[in-house]
């Protein structure tokens, strides 16, 4: 699959010396859904070179810049093709581009663009004015869901290795590894492990409003917490458990929900670094100490189980 | 209707010096988070604690009001 399209200019219906010069990145989603949402409009697009990277992106990493657009309004010369002198420049190209640069070296004016496309018709026809909702980057349910089954298959491809561990210590006894033991005692702990992926990687994103605290990894804890109650004590995974196991159980899986939530902050648009560098560094600490209670929790268990406490 | 997600903001890097800005509006145009207001013909914060940090509104100041430890890279 190409996902690039060739950087330079492209014409949209029929556009003439007074036709609205958009600019845009290569990225060839980007671009159709953009071309999709003019449609009927008479427009001219500048694509710069963001070697196929969407907008957004592209501007953070430096290749949607003020230098790119002023080398390609040169070389597309679209000054000699308008009559105006007006740029319109996605919103969230800002991140990159530096306005008064560009208008400095090419002479056309910057105008920040809605963040969406499906709002440039309007936009255009307000005479280049956005209304406030068109500059505000929403996270609704839809775009969560679709980061779900994401967040869900990078949780997913983890729990083979959890499986393994799991099997492993259920089966565990002073004279080796017995099968028929570890399956009895390992499919509540599976179970648990799916429970836990599905309230981190599924719930908080679905729910992510609704879940209290500003942290993500307290709302990962939450819905951990919530299904683990519902699987342990309401599903009655417990029943037949030791309660050492039980409070392992507790330990770990709310806490690898909330490691789930923490690792969604990176696929959102609604957080900041400070924030997400000021959890990671607090929770690490929280969850070194959650394997070492684990890890010991489980040594009880299995000394009980053996007879040696 | 869903309400905007606030996420930590303590420690949120953007700074504004009220003094500098010559109201230009432009970081109201570039903010995705809606941070700003314009009032008697400067910006105000009004949202900090919506702030991303994405670094639009500092790179765009050109009075050099705003700074904001940006995530560009």
């Amino acid at each position: 699959m190409r996902y690039k399209v060739e950087p330079g200019l492209y014409s949209l219906g029929s556009p003439g010396p007074t036709s609205p010069v958009l600019v845009s990145a290569n990225y060839k989603l980007s671009f159709d859904v953009l071309r999709g949402d003019l449609a009927g409009i008479d427009a001219w697009i500048v694509v710069l070179d963001t070697r196929g990277i969407n907008v957004w992106c592209a501007a953070a990493a430096g290749t949607f810049c003020a230098e790119e657009l002023i080398e390609r309004v040169r070389k597309t010369r679209i000054a000699e093709i308008v009559s105006h002198r007006t740029l319109i420049v996605p919103q969230l190209g800002a991140v990159g581009v530096e306005a008064r640069t560009v208008e400095k070296h090419t002479g056309f004016s910057v105008k920040f663009g809605p963040v969406r496309s499906r709002d440039l018709p309007a936009y255009l026809s307000c005479g280049n004015e956005a209304r406030p909702e068109m500059r505000a980057v929403r996270f609704g349910v839809l775009d969560r869901l679709t980061l779900a089954p994401m967040e869900l298959g990078q949780s997913l491809m983890r729990f083979p290795a959890f499986a393994f561990v799991a099997f492993v210590l259920a089966g565990l006894t002073p004279g080796g590894v017995e099968f028929g033991k570890a399956w009895a005692g390992a499919w509540p702990l599976f179970a648990l492990g799916f429970g836990s992926i599905f309230a981190g990687s599924f719930l908080v994103p679905l729910l992510l409003p609704w879940l209290p605290f500003r942290s993500f990894s307290l709302k990962g804890w939450l819905a951990g917490a919530a299904v683990n109650a519902l699987l342990l004590h309401a599903a009655g995974l417990a029943r037949g458990m030791h309660p050492f196991l039980i409070g392992a159980c507790w330990i770990f899986f709310p806490a690898a929900s909330a490691f789930m939530a923490l690792a969604f902050t990176g696929a959102t648009p609604i957080t900041n670094r400070s924030g997400v560098s000021r959890e990671v560094r607090l929770f690490m600490a929280v969850f070194i100490a959650v394997g070492i209670l684990t890890l010991l929790y489980i040594a009880l268990w299995k000394m009980k189980q053996w007879s040696v406490l | 209707v869903e309400r905007a997600v606030k996420y930590l903001s303590k420690g949120v890097t953007l700074e504004f010096s009220t003094e500098k800005c010559d109201g230009c509006g432009r970081c109201r145009e570039v903010c995705p988070r809606g941070v700003f207001a314009r009032e008697d013909g400067a910006a105000r914060v009004i949202g900090r604690d919506l702030c991303i940090e994405c670094g639009a509104c500092s790179l765009n100041c050109a009075a050099g009001a705003l700074t904001v430890m940006g995530s560009r890279f």
